[in-house]
């Protein structure tokens, strides 16, 4: 099934994109274990660099990956392989490139300076972010049909995930702060992948305790084994649902 | 070999096809002409399945097309634009289909890369190459599994001469084996010893689809390029691009 994803994995890791995305985060992870001494302290500020890189790395190479590869994909589609096939070959090209990528630049400092919980669920959460941020690149670069607007999109999602949606979230806190919103924060983190790897790797920390009552219920709700459970749920949900709402589209797609 | 049934394409407001019907068989050339935009590589994008007609039918073998991918083993072909993923090596693009379409080594027709001398440039990537040679790298990817219907778009575009005459030749000794072969050029004087039959079309419409030696006996001319702008000023279609195109060859040749 996946012979034209070796091809694809192939031609990504020459690109120099991906090398130096590889690069960029070796040297960004080597130097802040090596500026901090205190490895968790480190962990943090990698964290808040990971959230934010790549989400944004996932969605604009993917794009730009995909309307570069537009032709490629016709040609493909003129071979007896179903369209399915095509996409999820591409999709498993582009994710996996990327995942070796944040593995080799984060993965190896990681296990070299922290390999404790913290750590691998850093990498869990690095890995799980790369799949969903390239589901949902697929499925904005199915929907557009130029490049311009695909881009676009893909950034304006990205802003909404890393920054809006937080600030969002806080006005909304802020305004119904009379109410008891615990369990509706709960839920409202569940709708973001990039909050919702933050609190898992958080309550791993013991920063939790300084975030008052409703870290109290989060480190209740997400350390139990059912947290743990709902946390792997929605993150596979926010990789599945939007590559299979981009494989509905492509399917139906003129190309 | 292949029918079609009224079929029609609208993208938005625009109208690629308009009730198109035609049947094509066994040992034709057809040569599907028509000013820029007037449907044809939509038509060819319909019987390769990349576009799905809004109504109508294509069948190829007598079995309906209709997301089942497996009858395009059966068909060689060219696109107009050959874009291939940049890093990847000339050779590895033919390994990879080889290993896709997974047929049997002696049905493997080699011809073209060798007459192209291809493999000399086996172990470039594809973003090196000029425009000709990738067309060449299509031509042989079209070729190479000696499927009985081939279809080709624009094949002679960019190429030079000689390899355009390597190109024509190779079409000839395919038609001799009796397959199917679609055309479209505006070369016109390229299709002149190729095709036997003409299929015209103009803003979506098919507006005739003869033989071209009825075509020949109806205008009483011999050149493909002065029968078809006769038929053309007769019926009082626009024929300006036709006009146009003698016109520069015309002022190429007093120089």
């Amino acid at each position: 099934m996946f012979k034209l994803s070796k091809y694809v994995l192939y031609d990504i890791v020459r690109n120099k994109v991906i090398l130096g995305y590889t690069a960029f985060l070796f040297i960004v992870s080597f130097s802040l274990f090596n500026m901090e001494d205190n490895s968790s302290k480190a962990i943090l500020s990698l964290l808040n660099i990971v959230l934010i890189v790549v989400p944004l790395i996932g969605m604009i190479f993917t794009t730009i990956h995909y309307y570069n590869s537009y032709e490629f994909i016709e040609l493909m589609l003129s071979q007896p392989m179903s369209r399915r096939k095509i996409l999820l070959s591409e999709y498993g090209g582009v994710s996996l490139s990327l995942v070796s990528s944040f593995l080799i630049g984060v993965g190896i400092p990681v296990l070299l300076y922290a390999p404790d919980t913290v750590g691998l669920s850093l990498l869990l959460t690095g890995i799980s972010l790369t799949f969903a941020f390239t589901s949902l690149a697929f499925l904005t670069s199915v929907k557009a049909r130029d490049k311009a607007r695909g881009i676009g999109f893909a950034l304006l999602l990205w802003f909404y995930f890393a920054l809006i949606y937080d600030g969002m979230i806080l006005l909304i806190l802020f305004s119904f702060s009379d109410y008891p919103l615990e369990k509706a924060t709960l839920i409202l983190s569940a709708l973001n992948p990039i909050d919702l790897g933050r609190i898992s790797i958080m309550l791993k920390m013991d920063v939790s305790a300084l975030m008052g009552y409703t870290g109290a219920l989060y480190k209740d709700f997400f350390g139990s084994a059912s947290g743990i459970a709902f946390t792997t749920g929605i993150m596979l949900l926010w990789i599945v649902l939007p590559l299979a709402w981009a494989l509905r589209v492509f399917k139906k797609k003129d190309l | 070999m292949i029918r079609i049934e009224h079929i029609n394409k609208k993208f938005k407001k625009l109208v690629a096809l308009n009730d198109i019907s035609a049947n094509f068989d066994k040992g034709q050339v057809i040569s599907l002409i028509g000013p820029n935009g007037s449907g044809k590589t939509t038509l060819i994008k319909s019987i390769l399945g990349m576009v799905r007609p809004d109504t109508g039918k294509i069948f190829f073998n007598e079995e309906l097309i209709n997301g089942d991918p497996s009858y395009r083993s059966q068909i060689g072909y060219m696109p107009q634009i050959g874009r291939y993923p940049d890093n990847m090596k000339v050779g590895q693009i033919f390994k990879m289909l080889k290993n896709i379409r997974n047929v049997a080594p002696d049905n493997i027709d080699e011809e073209l890369i060798e007459r192209f001398s291809l493999k000399t440039i086996f172990d470039k990537p594809m973003r090196t190459l000029s425009g000709g040679t990738r067309q060449k790298v299509s031509a042989a990817l079209a070729f190479l599994f000696n499927p009985p219907v081939l279809i080709l778009d624009e094949p002679t575009a960019g190429l030079d001469p000689l390899s355009s005459e390597i190109l024509k030749e190779k079409i000839l000794k395919e038609k001799a084996k009796g397959k199917l072969i679609l055309i479209t050029s505006h070369i016109l004087s390229d299709l002149d010893e190729l095709t036997t039959h003409i299929m015209y079309m103009q803003e979506g419409k098919l507006e005739f689809f003869k033989e071209i030696d009825l075509l020949r006996e109806e205008t009483g001319e011999i050149k493909l390029g002065k029968a078809i702008a006769r038929i053309m000023k007769g019926e009082k279609f626009n024929t300006g691009w036709i006009d146009k195109m003698f016109e520069v060859k015309g002022e190429g040749k007093s120089y």
